[in-house]
């Protein structure tokens, strides 16, 4: 019986983002990434082109989050209070293919500490790996305008991946980024239009539109993931369709998100029917990563290194169909 | 394509025989358009007639049932995205029983998975099936091997069996649960009888669209259409295309021997491999997933998963209206009130564990609204939550007469107050992700 494959051909594309400079491009990153570039629903192959595969980063911090799950800490417990130790761990034991580090200790509630010793800890970052950086302020205005304004000052040509600016508060921080030459997470909570009227904020102060990343706000498993999860799908339709303010690379936080909820958190003994802790936030993470990755995620930021790599694995094996269907 | 009742005139008799209930065969046609009547009221239908009337009326996807005591029913869906409507039917979850494992050991995993149920904002969810695999040509251990499932679980089975006799004489012992049968090779004219004769659905084996489409339309021409497809592949990242292929062409290219649901049997290379590929399957169109192996974890991850996935977009989830404790609260806690829309409340329930103090949540009764939309609709209004918070008597279980309120709806305080003498009513922070810094600035009590 002759079956005809149905393919459905786009007019959008979805643009292509540098993460990292080299040496040559007024860096010290080993290489850069890119991240983007697909003409095509995720992973479809048959009908598109996915010029490059979706990216695994990894998280330090400058201050331990509270209630941090027993489980992570086993991986972590010798190095969580040394970034530069914990980010070496993740891309030399756990294959980060990127570092986040998560400057939450600056928040003016949760240590207050100072724009240079958030400084000092993203040099001593940078140092210690070569991988691309992602560096993660907080929701409090000032203190992360600050913050964030000196990190790029410090990073000057590392284009690293400025996480991040929304709509009350994004011009100091897309100001900083275009002075030191960095790119700019744009995040917006759960919405289409609100991330497209920020990513039109951005490109009408002139900001580089080949250097925005969107963050949907992720929802993790059993949190609200169906609302990420559609919202993405439909940003991405969106953005093939034609709509270029729509028509960005997506950055999701599973291993934050699911970090911090119970699931990840109680034991056995607590729960019974949850089932073994250990397993469950390996779990948890995964089935969170792996949606997201199929609702159009180019750049993951997880916490679990079991995770990090099932999930890598699998976006290998799923990037290596290309040759057929 | 549906087909007009002047279409469906043309097939009938044309005798006005009135067998049909109908006093004219036009009548008939024209109840029959409107999906008023079915074809087989009329005894003198041609074949003809009820294949064209069949293929027009068919949804785009078949729904198929398997088990009895409780059915597992796929298909009927109409969408590729979630949110262009929603996805009906959840998919199956189950797991692969091996007649050649030792026998307590197949009883203890199937009263495991039959027992194991769990609760998620007010669904019991729950596994639905067992695949069970018989390679042996001896029929004895695959019908011992049903009847443990018939005794000790209320799910449906899969048979999964190469031994035509076996398979025969476990299809007589598992007739009356609705079986599903697992086609290992291609569609034999055996299988088309078997199905035919007994109350099952195929499911049908190919490596190829071509083999697959094949085989669904020699079993649709032979009047077998309880059908679900299984297209083998060893990447996962061809099967997701496949999965994908498929239900397009069922859904926007009506291309019938791709209308039914997908099964999967899921290999992996651990665990954890497993728990990837079942979610992205999961999310991308298999209707039946079955894991070799069980774990409460591995279950529990991806029951969530499903009903994420699986709930309607237009129908926020609702979690139960009442007062929810938060750590290990005490009379002298705080009272935190917020609406039941689920997001809502995982939101500001995690935030406020977060934080580190206990409290109670009172949840009202929204309709799964979330605050604003809820405040704007009228039902989270002053006297709504007064009328709520009289109704549970909150005023014998806490010790506080202090109640924080969400910074969203700061203008129903003073409404709120004058509903419930004897309260006072604290204006919240706006976003759940506050409620630390909230929490550590403001006396609650």
């Amino acid at each position: 019986m002759d079956f005809e494959i149905p393919k459905e051909k786009n007019t959008g594309r979805i643009i292509e983002v540098a993460l990292g400079a080299t040496a040559e491009q007024g860096g010290s990153r080993s290489q850069k990434i890119i991240i983007g570039g697909s003409n095509a629903l995720p992973f479809h192959f048959f009908e598109g082109e996915h010029p490059h595969r979706p990216v695994v980063a990894m998280e330090v911090f400058d201050k331990v989050p509270a209630k941090y799950p027993s489980t992570l800490m086993e991986y972590y417990r010798e190095v969580i209070e040394r970034p530069e130790e914990m980010a070496k761990k993740c891309v030399e034991d756990y294959g980060a293919e990127l570092i986040n580090v998560r400057l939450e200790g600056t928040h003016p509630e949760k240590g207050n500490r100072s724009a240079e010793e958030a400084a000092d800890v993203v040099k001593q970052v940078l140092e210690s790996v070569s991988v691309p950086l992602i560096i993660t302020g907080h929701s409090h205005f000032e203190k992360t305008n600050e913050v964030l304004k000196k990190v790029c000052e410090v990073t000057e040509g590392e284009n690293c991946l400025i996480n991040y600016a929304e709509t009350d508060n994004y011009k100091t921080i897309a100001a900083a980024c275009l002075a030191y030459n960095h790119t700019l997470v744009a995040q917006t909570p759960i919405d289409v239009n609100l991330a497209k009227q920020l990513n039109i904020l951005l490109t009408e102060m002139n900001f580089p539109p080949d250097k925005i990343v969107m963050d949907p706000l992720t929802g993790t498993l059993g949190y609200g993931l169906e609302y990420t999860y559609s919202i993405m799908e439909r940003i991405r339709v969106d953005g093939l369709a034609g709509d270029k303010m729509l028509a960005f690379p997506m950055l999701v936080t599973p291993g934050y998100e699911t970090a911090k909820v119970k699931e990840a958190r109680v034991t056995q003994e607590d729960y019974p029917e949850w089932g073994d802790q250990e397993l469950r936030n390996a779990y948890w993470e995964i089935a969170a990563a792996m949606s997201l990755l199929a609702a159009g995620a180019e750049l993951l930021i997880m916490d679990h290194p079991k995770a990090v790599e099932i999930i890598k694995k699998n976006i290998i094996e799923i990037c290596s169909s290309e040759d057929g269907v | 394509m549906a087909l007009s009742g002047l279409d469906i005139f043309k097939l009938l008799p044309k005798t006005n025989c009135g067998d049909c209930g109908v006093p004219t065969c036009m009548a008939f046609a024209m109840k029959l358009a409107q999906k008023k009547a079915e074809l087989n009221a009329c005894p003198h239908a041609s074949e003809e007639a009820k294949a064209k009337l069949g293929a027009a009326s068919e949804p785009p996807i078949r729904l198929i049932r398997i088990g009895k005591a409780r059915p597992l029913e796929v298909g009927n869906e109409t969408v590729m995205f979630r949110h262009e409507k929603t996805f009906f039917h959840q998919p199956g979850i189950g797991l692969q029983i091996r007649t050649s494992e030792d026998k307590a050991r197949i009883i203890t995993g199937i009263k495991k998975v039959e027992n194991y149920k769990v609760e998620r904002v007010g669904e019991e969810l729950r596994a639905d099936l067992f695949l069970i695999s018989h390679d042996a040509d001896d029929k004895d251990l695959l019908l011992k091997t049903i009847q443990m499932v018939k005794d000790n679980s209320s799910m449906g089975v899969i048979l999964d069996c190469p031994n035509k006799e076996a398979l025969k004489a476990g299809i007589e012992l598992a007739k009356e649960d609705r079986p599903a049968v697992l086609l290992r090779k291609e569609l034999a004219d055996e299988d088309i009888e078997l199905a035919k004769t007994h109350p099952i659905s195929l499911i049908l084996t190919a490596p190829s669209f071509d083999g697959l489409a094949s085989q669904a339309e020699k079993a649709r021409q032979a009047g077998v259409s309880d059908l679900l497809l299984n297209l083998t592949s060893n990447n996962a990242g061809h099967r997701l295309q496949n999965n994908t292929i498929i239900r397009r062409s069922a859904l926007r290219r009506s291309f019938k021997p791709f209308g039914y649901p997908l099964f999967t049997f899921i290999q992996a290379e651990d665990k954890f491999d497993l728990m990837a590929k079942a979610s992205a399957f999961l999310c991308k169109y298999d209707s039946v997933i079955v894991l070799p192996q069980f774990d409460e974890a591995m279950f529990y991850t991806l029951f969530t998963l499903r009903q994420n996935i699986y709930t309607d977009p237009q129908k926020p989830i609702q979690v139960d209206p009442k007062v929810y404790p938060i750590g290990d609260p005490t009379p002298e806690s705080p009272v935190f009130v917020t609406t039941n829309f689920s997001l809502t409340y995982f939101m500001v329930s995690g935030e406020i564990e977060n934080s580190g103090i206990s409290a109670h949540l009172v949840i009202c009764d929204t309709e799964g609204q979330s605050v604003l939309t809820a405040w704007a609709a009228g039902k989270f209004v002053g006297d709504k939550i007064a009328k709520f918070i009289k109704d549970i008597h909150l005023e014998q279980q806490v010790k506080t007469r202090k109640l924080v309120i969400p910074g969203f709806v700061s203008q129903i305080s003073g409404e709120l107050e004058e509903n419930l003498p004897g309260w006072e009513v604290i204006v919240g922070c706006q976003e759940a992700s506050d409620i630390s810094s909230f929490i550590k600035h403001v006396k609650l009590t």
